[in-house]
């Protein structure tokens, strides 16, 4: 397939030269694949810091700025980042008061995450690791590595985010994410699959009449193929899956109608229409709807469900100031 | 083995696993996202400049550390993080020895293994490179205990390493990023175990041409 790019290994430098440039609230160092807020390290605040794979914009670095993360750290595309990266962008924006790490729970993210942690430490940073896990495709056992962290991360980035804008310490920015991430869970649907650039072969095959059930962030497949549906077939088998693990109803929600990357704006209004209705329908509110493509998969088609259940203190954090690429409100 | 030959085993895994990195990264389009053979070239190409880098006094656990640092900054993904734990466990094994023989080097791959089990948490059956690992520290010390040669030990490690590798095909995944799939990961050999199974063959490879 054709892609808008220069060379297949210069994607993620070019991209975050184009950052850079677009974006002159946001600095971005190229050498270490990190992005910061200009005026990082503040000097009291306690700093938020996540990343991952690339691939998945407008995550991470696009969630970078004023109420949300300090910095975010660019993997090559579907790769965790290094550890020199993260411990650069972690020395890059300590302001003194510690650095919370944001993890999504793919094995690659969390060593990676956890070597760099390590390597705070003998820096004299203290650094707490959240690790989001809110993906109910993937069974909860002892017998895998856990759910997948997938949509729920921009809930956690944004409500973190906030209390720390605030001036909380790290133990409470911390305690605020894992909160965000209990009360949180997404499902995820694929019409098409995406093509990595530097493999340049689809990452699975999909029928014209099939969808696959269950995916993550990362063009993986997914638990399930099926045959496709319509948009609220599809809305259903997300939210009856959510429903299961976190029943909704009697819930105040935040909910995201999030687009793979593919999928056009048009269509995932379709799917937030039958996501209303259905939820209502199912006895709960949404206090805060968020349609959009914020937590892609390359050109993956299709569409990825998250809610949170919100109490008052997550809904005043969640509609607190924000000034970011990606996410922009009350400011 | 000295220095020279095992920044020669460093080498040769390198030119192995970019021979097959197509083939690695098929695997795990498969089962994963499809960029194990991809990450693992970039990694070990990393490796062998770090190696190459090295004075030429330098000590054979250095040359190990030096791999083993380098993939962890270049590699990323889970496979980074396990095969630098791997080599710089392997490394500092064998301390201050200016010559690995037999039973050093078995010393080194059970560190190896151990630092995997560590930080990856997998156990035998979860379909990771655990799985070739582990039969290959065997294959290694039974030779070892049945008075073989370093190069007959490196030669079973390697053997165990590929049937382990193999044995993998039908396990359903419990851990990595296979594990999201369920069952739907059974039927496909774990590109982790395959990989573990080439830079052991590099490793019986080079000990025979020394």
């Amino acid at each position: 397939m054709r892609k808008l790019i220069n060379a297949p290994a210069d994607v993620v430098p070019d991209a975050l030269r184009g950052l850079a440039a677009a974006h002159p609230s946001l600095r971005v160092d190229g050498a270490s694949g990190t992005v910061m807020r200009a005026d990082a390290p503040r000097a009291g605040k306690t700093a938020l810091v996540s990343g991952g794979g690339s691939g998945h914009e407008p995550l991470h670095a696009g969630f970078v700025g004023h109420g949300m993360l300090d910095a975010a750290c660019a993997g090559e595309v579907f790769t965790s980042p290094v550890p020199d990266q993260i411990i650069a962008a972690t020395m890059a924006v300590n302001g003194g008061a510690g650095v919370l790490h944001i993890v999504k729970n793919y094995t690659g993210d969390v060593l990676n995450f956890r070597m760099a942690a390590e390597l705070a430490e003998d820096e004299d940073i203290e650094v707490t690791s959240v690790v989001v896990d809110d993906d109910v495709a993937v069974e909860d056992s002892t017998y895998t590595a856990g759910r997948r962290g997938t949509g729920a991360t921009l809930f956690v980035e944004k409500i973190a985010g906030a209390l720390a804008e605030e001036g909380a310490d790290l133990a409470a920015v911390a305690a605020v994410a894992r909160e965000v991430n209990e009360r949180s869970r997404s499902f995820g649907v694929a019409l098409s699959p995406c093509t990595v650039p530097a493999a340049g072969e689809p990452t699975f095959e999909l029928g014209e009449d099939e969808m696959e059930l269950g995916i993550g962030i990362h063009g993986e497949p997914g638990r399930e193929r099926v045959r496709a549906g319509t948009a609220a077939e599809i809305v259903d088998a997300a939210l009856t899956a959510i429903d299961a693990d976190l029943p909704v109803s009697g819930s105040e929600l935040l909910v995201l109608v999030n687009g793979m990357g593919g999928t056009p704006l048009i269509e995932q209004y379709v799917a937030y229409a039958a996501a209303a209705e259905w939820l209502s329908g199912h006895g709960a509110t949404v206090a805060r709807p968020l349609v959009g493509p914020f937590v892609t998969s390359l050109e993956m088609a299709g569409c990825m469900i998250s809610v949170c259940r919100l109490t008052p203190e997550l809904t005043r954090l969640w509609d607190a100031p924000v000034e970011t690429p990606a996410l922009r409100w009350g400011r | 083995m000295n220095a020279a030959d095992l920044a020669g085993w460093i080498r040769h895994a390198a030119t192995l696993v970019s021979a097959d990195a197509e083939r690695l990264t098929r695997l795990d389009a498969a089962i994963g996202d499809g960029d194990h053979g991809l990450n693992l070239d970039r990694g070990f190409t990393a490796a062998v400049e770090a190696v190459d880098a090295l004075p030429g006094d330098a000590p054979p656990s250095k040359v190990l550390i030096a791999a083993g640092r380098a993939i962890v900054s270049k590699t990323g993904g889970a496979s980074g993080p396990l095969y630098g734990t791997a080599l710089r466990r392997a490394g500092k094994a064998v301390a201050d020895l200016p010559d690995v023989d037999a039973a050093a080097l078995g010393a080194a791959l059970t560190a190896a293994l151990e630092g995997v089990q560590e930080l990856g948490q997998a156990a035998e059956g979860d379909k990771t490179m655990v799985d070739a690992l582990i039969p290959a520290v065997a294959a290694y010390e039974a030779a070892l205990a049945g008075g073989a040669d370093l190069t007959s030990c490196a030669r079973a490690a390697a053997d165990g390493a590929a049937q382990g590798a193999e044995a993998t095909v039908p396990l359903q995944a419990r851990k990595g990023r296979a594990s999201y799939l369920g069952a739907r990961s059974t039927g496909h050999m774990d590109p982790g175990a395959s990989s573990t199974a080439l830079i052991l063959r590099a490793l019986a490879d080079v000990t025979v041409e020394g």
